[in-house]
């Protein structure tokens, strides 16, 4: 079977600038994936990619099944089958809780009221804000607003989930509520690729780490290589993010 | 005072308001397509909206009126109704400056929410009616209002040009035969501050208002 995720020498520059120089690496159905490195590495570039927010200039990426390089590539079906959630949760501040849920499966998918309603509350629920359902984002913590971003992209019932650094805006208490939310994403086997700088919660739920260096993967691996690097840079990495 | 005036007056006050309504009415739609045109992602629209807006705006609302109504008759067109052609000159101006207002909002509106939408799969009439559209509104709201009144007193000039029947036509009008131009201009003026202060007033207000609630 071949992967879900398949970046093969893939290049992105912005201007004169080059990001990414050749990034390759695959994720399976089911896997998670955490791409770790310094802040400028590419790795949220990488990740952007991936939902098409930033077009490729080399190399190829095909995401379940859709060709990326490929200018004509259907976006629509594209975004059906990938969820993303941002660092700055970006809910929709003018609709409550359930609206932002139910905003996507009732446009795109054409799916009535009612049962819109339902698949929202079996998300909200999942990510344990059912008593939140009519609130409003700004009545909601950060870690809050975070679960209702995760579960607003549940509700189309993606088959890759993209999360780009999205605890970096949290105090620690919140940062644990949203990591046990993903934790929990991954045990029911969702495929995820997600940028993080939470070592903890790659080396505990990821099946592989694409450590990024300078717009090239510089090592990668199952989560073994978090305890046993096989480059000094990674093991400098490692250490250095320890200290914090 | 000649109360047969006054009742003029405030026929002419009728004039102005029958005019700011169609003006809000036909600016605001052509307003709302050019601020649309304006952020389209096709350079050819945006540039288009972006001169007519330029056009618009560099040209006094008094010659604009003046092209309007005598225009189409040197053209060999049959010629407008003064309330026509000051409609018309009050669309085109009315709707330059709504659609450059319209156009900031639009785009105040955090560009991550537009990403945010679009991934979740919206198409882009989607996202903007459901999405940037209504947090839009609130910021246009005060700034909407504020026009209005410019609106309300840029009516005047119609009395200039195409001898529309309307407050300061009427003003004018009397004046001529009494000659007690403070009387009836002052009572013009008193009449136009009723209909602009509550709009200015509510403006305010709603800025107040929508400041709090973005907190």
């Amino acid at each position: 079977m071949s992967p879900i995720v398949e970046l093969k020498e893939v290049r992105k520059s912005f201007g004169a600038i080059e990001i990414l120089k050749g990034v390759t690496f695959e994720v399976n159905k089911g896997e998670v994936a955490a791409i770790i490195g310094q802040s400028g590495s590419g790795k949220s570039t990488a990740l952007r990619c991936m939902d098409r927010l930033e077009t490729i200039q080399g190399g190829s990426m095909r995401i379940c099944g859709h060709r990326l390089e490929d200018e004509k590539v259907d976006l629509k079906a594209l975004r059906r089958d990938v969820g993303i959630v941002f660092q700055s949760y970006n809910l929709f501040p003018h609709l409550t809780v359930a609206e932002n849920v139910m905003l996507a499966p009732r446009l795109v998918k054409g799916t009535r009221r009612t049962e819109a309603r339902q698949i929202a509350e079996a998300v909200i629920a999942k990510v344990g804000l059912r008593e939140k359902m009519d609130a409003y984002p700004e009545q909601l913590s950060g870690g809050q607003q975070q679960r209702v971003a995760i579960a607003r992209s549940l509700a189309m019932e993606p088959k890759l989930m993209l999360f780009d650094e999205v605890t970096s805006a949290l105090d620690p208490q919140l940062t644990g509520e949203v990591l046990r939310v993903m934790e929990q994403l991954a045990k029911d086997g969702m495929t995820m690729v997600l940028v993080t700088h939470e070592m903890g919660f790659a080396r505990k739920v990821a099946h592989k780490v694409v450590y990024m260096k300078d717009g090239r993967v510089h090592e990668q691996g199952t989560s073994d290589i978090l305890r046993t690097p096989s480059t000094v840079e990674l093991a400098d990495f490692i250490s250095e993010a320890a200290e914090h | 005072m000649n109360w047969t005036f006054f009742i003029s007056l405030l026929w002419g006050l009728w004039g102005t308001v029958v005019l700011s309504l169609l003006t809000f009415l036909f600016g605001g739609i052509a307003g709302f397509l050019i601020a649309i045109a304006r952020i389209s992602p096709v350079k050819t629209i945006s540039m288009i909206a972006a001169a007519y807006i330029e056009f618009m705006q560099g040209m006094p609302l008094l010659v604009l009126m003046g092209l309007c109504f005598y225009g189409p008759g040197i053209f060999g067109y049959d010629s407008l109704t003064p309330l026509q052609a000051a409609t018309f000159a009050l669309t085109l101006y009315a709707s330059s400056y709504l659609g450059e207002i319209w156009r900031g909002c639009l785009q105040s509106v955090a560009k991550p929410q537009w990403e945010a939408a679009e991934c979740l799969g919206l198409t882009r009439w989607q996202r903007m009616r459901t999405v940037i559209l209504p947090q839009a509104l609130r910021i246009a709201t005060p700034p909407t209002v504020g026009f209005m009144v410019q609106i309300v007193k840029n009516t005047s000039i119609a009395s200039l040009v195409v001898g529309y029947a309307e407050l300061s036509y009427n003003a004018k009008i009397i004046n001529n035969s009494t000659f007690q131009p403070f009387l009836y201009f002052g009572i013009a003026a008193l009449m136009y501050f009723a209909v602009c202060y509550p709009l200015s007033v509510q403006s305010r207000a709603l800025e107040r208002k929508l400041n709090v609630a973005n907190r």
